[in-house]
């Protein structure tokens, strides 16, 4: 594939997407809307979670601290541009270009955040890293409960409300498109080797710490995008949204999807985005549901509902989209890992 | 080909697990396109030795230097980009894919897809099951297989030297043989070994020089040749 080619293949969801959610955002009622919202930002933060959970095989816990840093960052920047007024341009196009910037500030914040993190604790493996994440997630949220300029316990309310169904879409299709291209490279094969035996990688030149802390910046800088989305749709930005709950549930989703599958972290997420809207009375119950998901998985699929298969290697859907790019990935079987494609097979990249 | 000038050079090399000095000042050299093997009884060091020189361990002192270089103090996969590559104890193949993508990701660090492609059909050549087997998950191969396998893959890389750590282990008396038959071949390709052996009589005919290990220093050195002669030798390791 020549690389004009596998640019326009980036930019097709995107030229395709637009036009599609700029109608769905004008004719959505406002409650469903926010379904929507959120059953995407789910999807942002299980594809990104993924990248370090299940392509690498590293077990994050600290999901909900990026999201905090990205949407504060965010909070901070969009508040205080409110009232500002780019000169020649209409309001609201101003304020679509500040909040631009402001979700890229907050994958940037976020990213330096898993800099920060990742560098010193990817070192440990398993469970230690497990916990190192789940404590840096709490000292992210107490040290946000402790400081004024944040709001502390209150948070930050009354932000503008940017978030809509056209950018979270798009985002939704860049977090997508980044996971797929990451998959199909020699970068993707290199975390695809750490995941399968660290020790072998770095015998055949992998620079496992060095890929393992890329995998687990990336994963972050999306975390911090889904945190700014979602804190800008319902106009609030509380430690409260950010606890390790919050990182659970998006583990779950993962694993219920199947680790390393980037369509069952997708499917897996809406599905239990909108099952707990749906059972919105038990709210309260929605710890036990999780633990009940996840002992039926380990007991029936433990591998999750994809495993680590994806959408475009199944064999209905090749038959649907005939594509002989795929045809040719597909006949080299269905092994468990993605590490298939023989048109990029050797680092061509 | 034996005297072209050391490709590794080992100087005082000193590991310790804990407290415990598990080598204790190793000093050895292989030159280019030589085979050399470390033989010795379980817990000489030969192991470790191998581990410290590839880097995946950290040496607490000495020197390795690897084509003129000093590595000791880089990382394992720097060390794997100058040319050598580690063929670990247990094989350290990976289990859950495929023989093909096992040696796809042996040149991982290589860029030149038709150079790749005809070393496959090299590994292929030189291991006719492991192309029977292509597709197949490496965890379902044979105890032989995988070490034919991680010979093979640590080829792919086109290293300048081999470490392999107990290819024979485990295996039975026939494909022993083969896996031999394939290092003397490798070797004539201009690959330098350093080779650990438990099976010292294989280990001793295949290579150049030799060092025997014992409690983490050298007690004896020589060609292959003097080694197999040496009375010491026979009774400790040989077993007569």
């Amino acid at each position: 594939m020549t690389r004009a080619r596998a640019l326009l293949r980036s930019f097709l969801p995107f030229l395709v997407g637009l036009p599609i959610l700029v109608v769905l955002e004008a004719v959505t009622p406002p409650d469903f809307s926010l379904i929507l919202v959120s059953v995407g930002v789910n999807v942002i933060l299980a594809v990104s979670l993924n990248v370090v959970n299940g392509f690498t095989g590293q077990f994050s816990l600290g999901h909900a601290g990026f999201m905090a840093v990205g949407a504060y960052t965010a909070a901070k920047l969009t508040t205080a541009l409110a009232g500002v007024e780019l000169p020649f341009l209409p309001q609201v196009l101003s304020d679509q270009i500040f909040f631009a910037l402001a979700l890229s500030a907050a994958m940037a914040a976020a990213a330096l955040a898993g800099v920060l993190v990742g560098m010193p604790s990817l070192r440990l493996r398993g469970d230690y890293l497990a916990i190192v994440t789940l404590g840096f997630g709490e000292i992210i949220r107490s040290v946000i409960e402790n400081l004024k300029a944040l709001g502390q316990a209150t948070g930050l309310s009354g932000l503008p409300a940017r978030t809509n169904l056209v950018w979270v879409g798009i985002s939704v299709i860049a977090t997508v498109v980044m996971a797929y291209r990451l998959a199909t490279s020699t970068q993707g094969r290199a975390l695809f080797a750490i995941r399968e035996d660290e020790i072998a990688a770095e015998a055949m030149g992998v620079d496992t710490t060095g890929y393992k802390v890329r995998a687990f910046v990336i994963s972050a800088a999306y975390a911090g995008l889904a945190g700014a989305l979602i804190s800008h749709a319902i106009l609030l930005a509380t430690p409260r949204m950010f606890t390790f709950v919050r990182s659970i549930e998006v583990v779950v989703m993962v694993v219920l999807g199947g680790l390393g599958s980037i369509t069952g972290s997708v499917v897996a997420a809406a599905l239990l985005t909108v099952a707990l809207e749906l059972l919105r009375e038990f709210q309260a119950y929605r710890m036990v549901v999780y633990a009940l998901l996840l002992i039926a998985l380990m007991l029936l699929r433990p591998q999750g509902i994809f495993g680590t298969r994806e959408l475009w290697n199944l064999a209905l859907f090749r038959r649907l989209f005939r594509s002989p790019r795929l045809a040719a990935a597909a006949t080299s079987g269905a092994s468990p890992t993605e590490i298939r494609d023989d048109s990029t097979t050797g680092g061509a990249v | 080909m034996s005297d072209a000038g050391p490709i590794l050079e080992v100087k005082d090399l000193r590991v310790h697990y804990g407290a415990i000095e598990a080598l204790r000042g190793i000093s050895l050299e292989v030159s280019d396109g030589q085979v050399v093997a470390l033989i010795g009884a379980n817990g000489a060091g030969k192991t470790t030795t191998l581990r410290a020189v590839s880097r995946m361990l950290r040496p607490s002192g000495g020197q390795v230097r690897f084509r003129g270089e000093d590595v000791t103090r880089l990382p394992s996969h720097a060390v794997v980009a100058r040319g050598m590559a580690h063929a670990p104890e247990g094989r350290g193949i990976f289990l859950n894919l495929s023989v093909r993508e096992n040696l796809d990701l042996g040149a991982y660090l290589r860029r030149d897809r038709a150079g790749i492609a005809s070393d496959v059909e090299r590994a292929y050549t030189l291991f006719p099951i492991l192309a029977e087997r292509r597709a197949q998950v490496a965890g379902t191969l044979s105890g032989g297989e995988q070490q034919m396998l991680a010979v093979a893959r640590a080829m792919m890389s086109r290293p300048k030297l081999m470490l392999l750590d107990e290819p024979s282990l485990g295996l039975a008396p026939q494909v022993v043989e083969r896996i031999f038959g394939v290092l003397r071949e490798v070797n004539a390709s201009g690959v330098a070994l350093l080779l650990v052996e438990q099976n010292a009589h294989k280990a001793l005919q295949l290579a150049h020089r030799a060092y025997v290990l014992e409690t983490g220093t050298v007690v004896m050195q020589g060609t292959g040749r003097e080694l197999l002669a040496s009375p010491e030798v026979r009774k400790a390791y040989l077993g007569e």
